[in-house]
């Protein structure tokens, strides 16, 4: 039996059914970052507290990458590249997030479209885990 | 600022199999010290870089070694200006009346890589390993917000680097020398949507320096020195939409470009009405039209009928990319700032050739911007 775990910890809630972005917010000036960390880029403070983001937003803007990132530091699939969807996705704390897009025909994304997180499967580990990352999905299919 | 620029050199940006960044840099300093009529011993200060080349301060085991100081710096794709910067500090602090910026570089064959560290970049390497370090998604993603908020079509970025192409053609020292044509140009694989080939820069090789002295003793050296009226380097403020960042807050703010842009023309005494010609960061299209805005050349949606009616070719009210940009030269980042204040100063002395903006322009704008958001901008005069 395969393990599903993230290729990264700490960036979302896991094991969770309804996964949610773990920001920091600054305990001073309130300003949201992600991923979190401890000092504020905005006030220049050194207190924040996590904050876990609302799943849904809309999509500010989005691109498809058409050719394999270089490797290093990529470590997706190469020989059967597929190009995948990125966008930023602007959540109600008032952050813009970048990540990875669930489509990737330009036919079927457009700026304002409902967006929901997921996370999904990135590549396996050399002892046969699942490496997971976040994405968003279009709500409307 | 009281720095005037006296000699300027450079060695054709492109491919060139066999030469090694470190010779193209020694290329151009010969030429900028032989264009000063001086020689390596005259030249008491230096500022190089380089993001290829360890250490380009090694270029004085082939130019002589007299003892100066050679300080490396590397600010991204703002190199060539911050190199600019610092010479003309270093003159202004007293360090010496006359001083040398030389940036080179030579770049392997691809999209650019950040390499095996993200850490080193302030990022993840989750960010890098799920694909997201990639220059041209940034690119792209800003242009198509931009073009959804202001009208910009697709038929401006074809146009602008048809003009790119145009002008590298005319250019000897350029990469690409070949005018491509509109439906070349339209037609070519996408990259990142809705950006394509041909909208952006590729690396490239290339190396380019400029020698600088104090203002009052430039006379001596040069009968068309280039009075630096600004220099401004700024890095990015809370809230701006930067390359490779993870999230951006909604309520978004002007980046570096806009503030090194206000301070530049402050500083110098102009306003962007006063100038004759440009040279602007296009490491695509895209760009090239979005800075037009945030150096105060027009408002954000009015590039759509400046290219359009040809307002930034060479004959028009602003030339904007004269020797082919980025787009007809590559990039090799530690250069290309340089290459920027090369052509201006051409420009200004009369001597830019077939691609010689009409009407003795007496005052040029130069404009970079880099990872991780820094932008320098320089105002110069004759």
């Amino acid at each position: 039996m395969t393990t599903r775990i993230p290729l990264q910890e700490g960036l979302y809630t896991w094991p969770s059914d309804s996964p949610r972005l773990i920001a920091s917010k600054c305990t001073g000036c309130g300003e949201v970052t992600f991923p979190g960390q401890n000092s504020c880029p905005a006030c220049t403070g050194t207190s924040t507290e996590e904050l876990l983001l609302s799943r849904r937003g809309s999509l500010w803007t989005w691109t498809v990458q058409h050719f394999p990132p270089p490797t290093p530091p990529y470590t997706g699939e190469r020989a059967e590249f597929a190009p995948f969807g990125v966008g930023y996705i602007e959540l109600p704390e008032g952050i813009r997030v970048e990540s990875r897009l669930t489509v990737n025909e330009p036919d079927r994304l457009e700026i304002g479209m409902e967006m929901e997180l997921v996370v999904e499967h990135f590549r396996d580990d050399d002892d046969g885990n699942e490496l997971m990352t976040f994405a968003f999905k279009p709500v409307d299919g | 600022m009281d720095i005037a620029i006296i000699g300027i050199g450079l060695h054709p940006f492109g491919r060139h199999e066999g030469t090694t960044a470190m010779e193209m840099g020694v290329h151009a300093a010969n030429a900028a010290i032989a264009d000063a009529g001086l020689g390596w011993n005259d030249i008491q200060l230096a500022s190089t870089g380089s993001l290829e080349v360890l250490q380009p301060d090694a270029i004085n085991k082939y130019m002589g070694l007299t003892g100066i100081p050679i300080t490396n710096l590397f600010n991204g794709c703002a190199t060539g200006g911050n190199l600019l910067l610092s010479t003309a500090n270093a003159i202004l602090a007293g360090s010496g009346d006359v001083g040398i910026a030389i940036g080179m570089d030579k770049h392997p064959r691809g999209a650019f890589s950040v390499g095996d560290d993200l850490a080193g970049l302030g990022l993840g390497q989750w960010y890098g390993e799920t694909g997201l370090a990639v220059n041209p998604q940034f690119f792209s993603m800003k242009t198509r917000r931009y073009m959804h908020d202001h009208g910009i079509t697709e038929d401006c970025l074809h146009r602008t680097a048809m003009k790119a192409f145009k002008n590298g053609s005319l250019n000897p020292h350029a990469w690409r020398r070949k005018a491509l044509s509109y439906d070349e140009i339209a037609g070519s694989p996408m990259v990142c949507d809705p950006l394509r080939k041909y909208h952006f820069c590729s690396p490239s090789e290339g190396a380019a320096a400029m020698v600088l002295c104090r203002a009052d003793i430039a006379q001596r050296y040069s009968s068309t020195p280039i009075f630096i009226k600004a220099d401004v380097f700024k890095t990015r403020r809370y809230g701006s939409f930067e390359v490779m960042h993870p999230s951006v807050p909604a309520n978004s703010a002007p980046g570096p470009t806009v503030q090194a842009s206000q301070a530049a023309y402050e500083a110098a005494g102009v306003g962007p009405e006063d100038v004759d010609v440009a040279q602007i960061q296009d490491t695509e299209v895209g760009h090239e039209i979005m800075h037009m805005a945030e150096n105060g050349f027009c408002g954000d949606g009015e590039q759509e009928a400046w290219i359009r009616d040809g307002a930034t070719e060479i004959g028009g009210k602003l030339p904007i990319n004269t020797d082919g940009g980025l787009l007809a030269n590559g990039e090799p980042v530690g250069a290309s700032g340089l290459r920027q204040v090369h052509e201006v100063c051409l420009q200004l002395r009369g001597g830019a050739g077939k691609r010689q903006v009409p009407g003795s322009p007496k005052i040029g704008y130069t404009h970079v911007y880099g990872f991780p958001g820094v932008s320098c901008v320089t105002v110069l005069s004759r």
